[in-house]
């Protein structure tokens, strides 16, 4: 569209201001602060503030908290993202068909992505009880000795994993129904009349056209399940023995506890960059592929 | 559509699946229908009989739930009106005018969505706690209206909508805020639909902001409150009237769910780029 350039400037950042006051002042501006705060030993009380250049840095290096909560961010990660995806494409090729009972299953697994993380953690700390809970009940009744799943170390979190996935699946699956409904049904169609297998459909038409979005879902489960934050704070307190408290917590407790707001910044920075370096990651593989 | 053996165990299997994935908020719904003085005895069974709605009652008698709950009405739909404004402003300078500096402008806007939340709070806290502002109405709501995916969304929306259109509005020199109010956004409803509803269920649900910002139990989002009642109430004591606050906390959203459906699973696959 056309138009003087001078009153096309005008128009143009007036249209955009609202919106650009809102993105420098709070994202903007408190990234570079952020950035800025990491340099210094900052903390809340009385303001006090000093430069310190690229000591908390050193000190994370320094620091088996920030390990152990990095460690715990991986592993929480490394369980959840796959076994997400893996989970979404499932059901996602079980649930593809136009029937309304599968349109209705369907809409019960996606259902449970619609509760916040405080009635996700609620409902399945009760399940997960070991007095009282919903498997401790079932295990009972078949003769088993319950387990305090959040309590014990080998299950806290694989148990904050079930958890997650049981809250999350919904977005694969969706994810992976756009995807598979990309497809052109001719591609079927001529499988068919090749009287292919089932198998083989899926092995190399089905598969391979859902490349794409098999990379997207890995890269925003990976991106999304490193910012975990709720689940632990809420379900084991990152217990137990620090060994589900993941970087989020960490820089919460390091900030809102202990006061050390350049510190925490200094971990909310790296946390940032382990988050980027899955983004590009996820660029360069998409560029290739592309090519 | 032939259906064979697999096809119907498959279904089979999925049917029962789908059971067990619904059996932890049955049994929760169960819970909360149960007088108290019953499940310090037993937590079995997923028929709620006989039943009570004395832990509802207790609920919006007792706590802050009311006052939470008028607050996340107003956290979201302040959150997801400012945020169609803003976007549907932002994304139709960004794909209809040609303005020096757009590419640039778009980029750093861009570049906004590789920054979450999770790694600027911090920052975030201070400068509220500078200004004075926290356990506001304003701080729950403006840092969320930074994000640019709603901008990005409407780019995208408005880039392919027709430019005849407009160019027909302009012969008639309209102005722009008019071909604007007039012309495009009647016909960007659809999307305006998706990222309001979107939004609104973020705004909902969100908890790791408000956590940090509200700290005066007033100012808490039903999100926030219900978490902290988590914490305050032992487990023995009121069972029914904890699991009766998950559901007062999800119903809502499960209305929202039940009658926008369509929109919300486009929504996902929106903001994911596709």
């Amino acid at each position: 569209m056309t138009g003087s350039p001078r009153r096309n400037a005008i128009a143009g950042y007036a249209f955009l201001a609202p919106f650009l006051a809102f993105y420098f002042v709070f994202l903007i501006y408190p990234f570079c602060l952020g950035m800025w705060m990491s340099l210094h030993d900052w903390e809340i009380v009385g303001d006090y503030r000093q430069y310190i250049g690229l000591s908390n840095y050193a000190e994370l290096w320094e620091d088996p908290y920030f390990w152990e909560a990095l460690r715990n961010n991986l592993r929480f990660a490394a369980m959840t993202a796959p076994l997400a995806t893996l989970l979404g494409l499932a059901l996602a090729l079980a649930l593809n068909k136009p029937l309304r009972l599968y349109g209705a299953l369907r809409a019960i697994f996606f259902a449970s992505s619609i509760f916040s993380v405080t009635v996700v953690t609620l409902v399945w700390s009760m399940v997960l009880n070991p007095d009282r809970g919903l498997i401790a009940n079932g295990m009972r009744a078949v003769g088993l000795e319950p387990i305090a799943f959040l309590a014990e170390k080998a299950w806290a979190m694989p148990a904050l994993v079930v958890t997650t996935l049981w809250w999350g699946a919904g977005f694969p699956m969706a994810l992976f129904l756009a995807g598979l409904q990309q497809i052109p049904p001719e591609v079927y169609e001529a499988a068919r009349l090749d009287n292919a297998s089932r198998w083989t459909v899926l092995r190399h038409i089905t598969l391979p056209a859902l490349a794409r979005t098999t990379l997207l879902v890995v890269v925003l489960q990976t991106i999304m399940h490193l910012q975990v934050f709720g689940q632990p704070l809420l379900m084991t307190r990152g217990g137990p023995s620090n060994s589900t408290r993941p970087l989020v917590q960490l820089i919460y407790e390091t900030g809102f506890r202990d006061w050390r707001v350049g510190y925490a910044s200094a971990t909310s920075m790296v946390l940032f960059g382990l988050m980027f370096f899955v983004a590009l990651l996820q660029l360069r593989l998409s560029r290739q592929e592309g090519t | 559509m032939t259906r064979t053996f697999g096809d119907r165990l498959i279904l089979a299997l999925l049917i029962g699946a789908a059971f067990v994935w619904m059996m932890p908020m049955l049994w929760v719904l169960a819970l909360s229908l149960k007088p108290n003085a019953m499940l310090v005895s037993s937590t079995r069974g997923i028929v709620p009989w006989p039943h009570t709605l004395e832990n509802f009652a207790t609920l919006l008698r007792v706590s802050l739930t009311p006052r939470w709950l008028l607050n996340s009405v107003v956290v979201a739909f302040g959150m997801t009106a400012l945020t169609l404004v803003l976007s549907s402003l932002a994304g139709y300078a960004f794909a209809r005018i040609d303005f020096p500096g757009r590419r640039a402008v778009f980029l750093l806007v861009l570049a906004g969505l590789m920054v979450p939340e999770q790694a600027i709070f911090v920052p975030l806290h201070t400068m509220f706690a500078s200004w004075d502002l926290h356990n506001t109405y304003f701080s729950l709501i403006a840092p969320r209206l930074a994000a640019p995916m709603g901008v990005f969304l409407m780019t995208q929306f408005f880039k392919a909508i027709p430019s005849e259109l407009e160019e027909a509005a302009q012969l008639d020199n309209a102005s722009r805020l008019k071909i604007f109010w007039s012309v495009m956004l009647p016909l960007s409803r659809p999307a305006l639909t998706t990222l309001g509803i979107f939004t609104f269920l973020f705004a909902w649900n969100d908890f790791l902001w408000p956590v940090v910002t509200a700290t005066q139990p007033e100012m808490y989002t039903l999100s926030v409150g219900l978490g902290s009642l988590q914490g305050n109430f032992a487990m023995s004591e009121g069972l029914g009237f904890l699991m009766a606050s998950a559901v007062f906390a999800s119903a809502p959203m499960l209305v929202l769910y039940v009658v926008f459906q369509r929109y919300i699973v486009q929504g996902i696959t929106m903001t994911s780029g596709k």
